[in-house]
């Protein structure tokens, strides 16, 4: 993807961000780009620098190398700038759990500095179905709840940009499947989301997707432009009894050529990045009448963890 | 794929364990006690802290009272006097005041605790045995100080007459001290203890509401939403300490009332002059607790600092012991505390019915650390998570 500083219509563009703690990088030379209206999936294992991306944007925490802009300014010294047009849904509840939705919603109104806080609060209980639960306390909520209040708070003041740190974790299907509509009906009304995940399902549902892995961007673009990028070879074999398959896993790992081998029920993953060697150490197992191979398509999460174990043997 | 279960069943000792699960739970908070340096620093610093500063310090016998003198009469005698008491360490001479008028104003402005008036003629009388009077003023709000200073007056003067062969030695006082005990005639405690107990009540109170205010959010993750939103340092600070000053307001007028009903603690004084001053004690005391709140890790540490700060304040500070008996350095830390002048003021202010031009360096005094706190939790305050 070319760089695009200073493209109106780039409303998140970074350069070479790198964020050390203690003398360790947790993002390294991060450069990203993403354009309006686009929903904008960010993935990657526990500890990969997700969060911290995400806080340098939004000007939480300010970079050790790197610069780039956030709608349009600076993220090192425009961040009151920046903060104004945001809307930031931090991983961990972080609403006042003893303040009631509407209370909640009235302060975040009054921080932005909206003219009518209460009216705005009304009107984002409506929008977000909370009606009848506005004087509950927004710790008694149930966790859908909350994650719909959350989203409810960070888009109030109508931001430009949504900044979303795993909104639906531990959230029930429902409620996701929910979250993500609205979320589309948001960029569909031009606003941008950033939003990190470790839902495969939510990967498929975004525009575009990076993937960042201990502290290294390693791949992005489209859904298949991701997948045609892994160059992996993948077969499902189902065995026929239905528990051989457990055995079965057992022999496969660590054969050379075999790069990955995952149990789903009565199904087994198998995939290699090179399609000769996966053929020929599968070979003689495909022989077995037991077993029905199949070759199919690798899944979203079989390159993501392909990408992990890649960017894990660089690492150490 | 390893072996996730162990090899083999662990074995498990025989009976319910009671010891044994005691035993752990004692060797993870031990673990834990460890790990919390502030709590662990606390074990050794309080009662090392404590017991040095306070021991050294307090003291029920005042020392170094500050004193004025006013020599009616220039004579031997006078000069004898004012030299056993420059000698003493009960007293500390700080004033030599040409009038009665003076005299006043300096037990007014509590510049001065005691006065000494030597009359026109005392030497005369004295040698013709007419029982000369000594006239002596003492700042008996704090009676503790003034009571055990006028008691060893006395015997001072009578022992540096007879050194200085100015009576003959004859075991009886030629000369009468009349001694007038202002602003709380009847030597009453609480009405020291009552306007003192005002700024003790405050200081806790205060204290604790805000010092817990920050490391609150912190603790429950909402400072991370706080911190994305346009709400600058400063904002928040103010926000957070404004209605404590209400609440602290609430709770002086209950005090001072309750006081001046029950207590019959005499209200001399402007009230208004007392409210005001009393709003930036408050607001002092507040700015303090943010600061603290600003410092410490979590909740606990926030608590643990307000009790550390707490002590000296109610034993240095003039509340319980009196301010001039302390040794200097230890006068010094009083200094540094916002209560050591508040609780002058509320004393001088309802015992004394002092005006707002006797207190003006205390009021300077208390506005000075209240800045001091305010840029302290300003600047500690952290606009990233960096």
């Amino acid at each position: 993807m070319s760089e695009q500083g200073g493209d109106q219509d780039v409303v998140i563009d970074v350069h070479h961000l790198t964020k050390k703690f203690d003398g360790r990088a947790v993002v390294r030379d991060l450069s990203m780009q993403v354009k309006r209206g686009m929903i904008y999936g960010f993935l990657g294992p526990n500890g990969s620098g997700k969060t911290t991306t995400i806080r340098m944007l939004c000007g939480l925490l300010t970079p050790d190398e790197g610069s780039g802009t956030c709608l349009g300014f600076d993220i090192r010294t425009q961040t009151n700038q920046i903060k104004l047009q945001v809307g930031y849904m931090t991983q961990r509840f972080s609403l006042y759990q003893d303040l009631s939705v509407r209370e909640n919603l009235e302060f975040v109104g009054r921080v932005y500095g909206l003219a009518k806080p209460a009216q705005a609060a009304r009107a984002a209980i409506q929008r977000l179905g909370l009606t009848g639960r506005e004087e509950q306390l927004a710790g008694e909520l149930s966790g859908g709840w909350k994650q719909r209040l959350a989203l409810g708070a960070c888009t109030l003041p109508g931001p430009k940009l949504l900044l979303l740190d795993e909104p639906t974790a531990g959230v029930d299907p429902k409620a996701r499947r929910e979250f993500w509509n609205e979320i589309h009906a948001l960029a569909a009304e031009g606003l941008t989301v950033l939003v990190s995940t470790h839902y495969m399902d939510e990967a498929e549902r975004c525009h575009e997707i990076a993937y960042i892995a201990y502290g290294d961007l390693l791949v992005r673009g489209t859904v298949e432009q991701v997948i045609a990028a892994s160059h992996l070879t993948t077969y499902n074999v189902t065995a026929t009894d239905g528990v051989g398959i457990n055995a079965l896993a057992q022999e496969l790992t660590d054969k050379p050529g075999i790069d990955m081998v995952a149990p789903f029920g009565t199904t087994l993953h198998v995939s290699g990045r090179d399609a000769a060697a996966l053929d020929a150490a599968i070979a003689p197992y495909r022989a077995r009448a037991d077993l029905d191979w199949k070759r199919s398509e690798p899944s979203l999460e079989d390159v993501f963890i392909d990408l992990m174990g890649k960017a894990k043997d660089n690492f150490q | 794929m390893s072996r996730l279960l162990p090899t083999a069943a662990p074995r498990r000792m025989p009976g319910s364990g009671f010891w044994r699960k005691t035993w752990a739970m004692l060797i993870k908070e031990f673990i834990q006690l460890k790990r919390d340096r502030v709590s662990f620093a606390m074990i050794v610093m309080i009662p090392l802290v404590q017991l040095l500063l306070f021991g050294y310090a307090i003291n029920t016998t005042p020392r170094d009272l500050p004193t004025a003198v006013l020599l009616q009469e220039s004579s031997d005698v006078g000069r004898s006097i004012l030299a056993a008491l420059k000698n003493t360490r009960y007293f500390k001479v700080t004033n030599l005041a040409q009038s009665e008028a003076e005299v006043d104003r300096l037990l007014a402005s509590g510049k001065v605790l005691f006065a000494v008036e030597i009359p026109a003629g005392f030497e005369r009388k004295l040698r013709r045995g007419e029982m000369p009077a000594l006239l002596i003023s003492a700042d008996a709000s704090d009676p503790v100080a003034s009571g055990s200073a006028m008691g060893a007056l006395g015997k001072l003067v009578q022992t540096a007459l007879v050194h200085d062969r100015a009576v003959p030695d004859t075991g009886e006082a030629p000369f009468e001290i009349r001694s007038h005990a202002r602003y709380n005639p009847a030597g009453k405690t609480e009405f020291n203890i009552v306007p003192g107990l005002v700024g003790t009540i405050l200081t806790m109170t205060m204290l604790i509401f805000t010092a817990l205010s920050v490391t609150r959010e912190i603790e429950r993750g909402t400072m991370e939403n706080l911190l994305a939103m346009p709400i600058t340092p400063i904002e928040i600070m103010l926000g957070k300490i404004i209605p404590y000053v209400l609440v602290g307001f609430i709770q002086a007028a209950m005090i001072v009332g309750i006081g001046i009903a029950l207590f019959k603690v005499p209200m001399l004084g402007s009230v208004a002059l007392l409210a005001g001053l009393s709003t930036l004690f408050i607001a002092t005391n507040l700015s303090i607790g943010y600061t603290f709140s600003t410092i410490a890790q979590n909740q606990l540490q926030a608590m643990q600092m307000s009790i550390m700060y707490l002590l000296p304040n109610i034993l240095l500070s003039g509340f319980l012991f009196p301010f001039a008996g302390m040794p200097v350095w230890a006068q010094w830390v009083g200094d540094a505390l916002p209560l050591t002048y508040y609780v002058r003021i509320v004393r001088a202010i309802m015992l004394k019915g002092a005006v707002a031009s006797d207190l003006h360096y205390d009021a300077a005094a208390m506005a000075l650390l209240m800045l001091v706190a305010m840029t302290i939790a300003v600047t500690r305050f952290r606009r990233t998570l960096d």
